[in-house]
């Protein structure tokens, strides 16, 4: 793998990781639990688009071959997504939609605060617009992790329901292959694990403050950022976000 | 209890000041049906933005563009926005966000018609924006003008922002008229379904306006029904000339003479079948708002919950500190 190669799935996983995301997000618009946090969800949605179409664009950039942002977003199938399986996962209710959030913010969150000092000066530029965003992100989900999990008899049972869920979905964030550690030797992004034991940190300071235990978990999921696995969920996801495009094929929007 | 004479003295002061295009203020007097009537139409206006956001946004997961996707993310976050306004608009005359929630959820209050029909295409999201915001606007801008200040000046920021969805929309409907026979056929068929809901969008004909004459007095409303129809119309066919596309009304021509375009009689039976609740999607809409507001429940208790929380551990604190 030339560093080439490893820069495009680099910026294909992040890309990917907030579009999906960000895709997940967006269907809660005009459905939220009350209209402050339709509005506050909808923002986050936005943010993330947002940095995926930097990521895609800069993306088919590096790839040469013509490519744009929707060409990225559009004609890729399953196969060829680079997501973590823990953005794909539906929304459920608010807690999942929180927990899911605040699991991948915690990660985002330290991910960008390396990747401002990335040697790739495109990258870097991006990360820097983002990361404002994330970390009004991280703070959101992690007041609301709070909010429900210190609340009512109810909304623990639910948030606590939803991390026991979900959890297993954090173990790909931080471990690092070979994309990772030929992003680690030239300079252009963290060694993910030598991030690890922060991001721990964080998820026991927050779930502390929520009251909740945090799952033994055995056997973690992974395979959606290297291409070897997704879950059944992004399939759907694609229908629906390719749907006018698959339908309508070539045409200008 | 005042004396008739009174009231009546208050009344006649209160209409001085309309009169002289003063603002009234919320901590103004002001005649009890003054306070029903804009109750009545902040509510049904800030109801009119959040089930708008139905029909829209069950098209963000499937735009055809990233560009597009975001663009339209961020108009039913502003109509989101607006709602909250209005809401708090509302507020100030008395009403409770709560209560006027609760009035809709039951199905009795009302909100604009236009969002009980279904968006089939993507180029029901152009027409909306063309048409469903130009409609809107053509009612609102002179709300700006409106005598109760909170109102008025609501709707200065929300025109603004209309403004932006109207040219969005008909920026989509455009590219759509400049693409692909199939893009073309997707934006025609559009026109068709949205142009007439559009038109009754303005309400009934002046003669069966029950509270025009009455809001007119009162400077809530600056044009009838049909002089704002007419308007819209007349800057509209135009615009459909322009894209190439037509308008679904065999009657509609330009007058010389008046120098505006007439048009077709509007289906009065549809408008009224709408209103009262049997439209093509009232059903799904009001379930859709009462669905959110129902399985939000937990989440606004769990928020009041932990604020007390937060309440009683910080007062905890403070005792401890005094002694």
């Amino acid at each position: 793998m030339t560093l080439a190669e490893a820069k495009y799935q680099y910026l294909l996983r992040m890309g990917d990781n907030a579009l999906i995301l960000g895709h997940r997000l967006s269907e809660w618009c005009g459905h939220g639990p009350i209209l402050e946090q339709d509005i506050a969800m909808t923002n986050i949605a936005l943010d993330q688009v947002g940095q995926a179409r930097s990521l895609l664009q800069y993306a088919a950039q590096l790839e040469g071959k013509g490519r744009t942002e929707d060409d990225l977003a559009y004609k890729r199938d399953v196969m060829e997504y680079r997501n973590v399986l823990l953005v794909e996962q539906p929304n459920e209710d608010f807690a999942y939609t929180i927990v899911r959030q605040f699991l991948f913010d915690a990660f985002n969150f330290l991910l960008h605060k390396s990747l401002v000092h990335s040697k790739d000066e495109h990258l870097k530029a991006i990360a820097e617009k983002s990361l404002k965003e994330i970390t009004y992100h991280l703070r959101y989900s992690s007041e609301w992790m709070i909010r429900l999990g210190d609340g009512t008899a109810e909304s623990h049972q639910k948030i606590q329901a939803a991390l026991d869920d979900l959890f297993i979905y954090t173990g790909e964030l931080l471990t690092p292959d070979a994309v990772d550690q030929a992003i680690f030797e030239a300079g252009i992004g963290p060694d993910l694990a030598a991030l690890q034991p922060a991001y721990q940190t964080k998820i026991d300071e927050i779930l502390q403050q929520a009251t909740l235990q945090k799952p033994e978990v055995k056997y973690m999921q992974s395979g959606g950022k290297d291409g070897r696995m997704h879950t059944e969920y992004l399939g759907y996801i694609l229908a629906e976000l390719q749907f006018v495009q698959r339908a309508y094929p070539n045409m200008e929007w | 209890m005042k004396a008739p004479t009174d009231y009546a003295h208050l009344e006649d002061q209160f209409q001085a000041r309309i009169d002289a295009e003063e603002k009234i203020e919320p901590k103004d007097w002001m005649p009890d049906k003054y306070r029903k009537t804009l109750i009545r139409q902040i509510s049904q206006h800030a109801h009119s933005e959040i089930v708008g956001m139905l029909p829209e946004g069950n098209w963000i997961t499937r735009a055809p563009s990233l560009r597009r996707k975001v663009a339209l993310l961020a108009k039913v976050q502003d109509e989101a926005g607006h709602g909250l306004y209005l809401y708090g608009a509302a507020e100030t005359l008395g009403a409770e966000r709560d209560d006027l929630l609760d009035e809709l959820h039951r199905g009795e209050a009302k909100y604009s018609s236009i969002f009980n029909y279904p968006t089939l295409s993507w180029a029901d999201i152009g027409a909306i924006g063309w048409l469903v915001d130009g409609a809107a606007i053509m009612n609102q801008v002179p709300l700006c003008r409106c005598s109760y200040g909170p109102y008025a000046r609501a709707m200065v920021r929300v025109c603004k922002e209309e403004s932006f969805h109207q040219r969005q929309g008909y920026e989509i409907m455009l590219t759509l008229a400049r693409g692909t026979e199939a893009q073309k056929k997707m934006a025609q068929d559009a026109l068709n379904r949205w142009w007439w809901p559009s038109l009754m969008m303005f309400g009934p004909n002046d003669a069966e306006s029950k509270h025009t004459a009455q809001s007119m007095a009162w400077k809530i409303k600056r044009f009838t029904n049909d002089e704002l129809r007419q308007r819209f119309v007349d800057i509209t066919a135009p615009q459909a000339e322009f894209l190439g596309l037509t308008i679904p009304d065999e009657h509609l021509k330009y007058n010389e003479e008046t120098g505006h375009y007439g048009f077709g009689p509007i289906d009065w039976d549809e408008f009224w079948q709408v209103v009262s609740g049997e439209g093509p999607c009232n059903r799904q809409r009001l379930k859709a708002r009462r669905r959110a507001h129902e399985e939000g429940q937990w989440v606004r208790d769990a928020a009041l919950a932990h604020a007390e929380k937060r309440r009683q551990r910080q007062a905890a604190k403070n005792d401890q500190k005094v002694a």
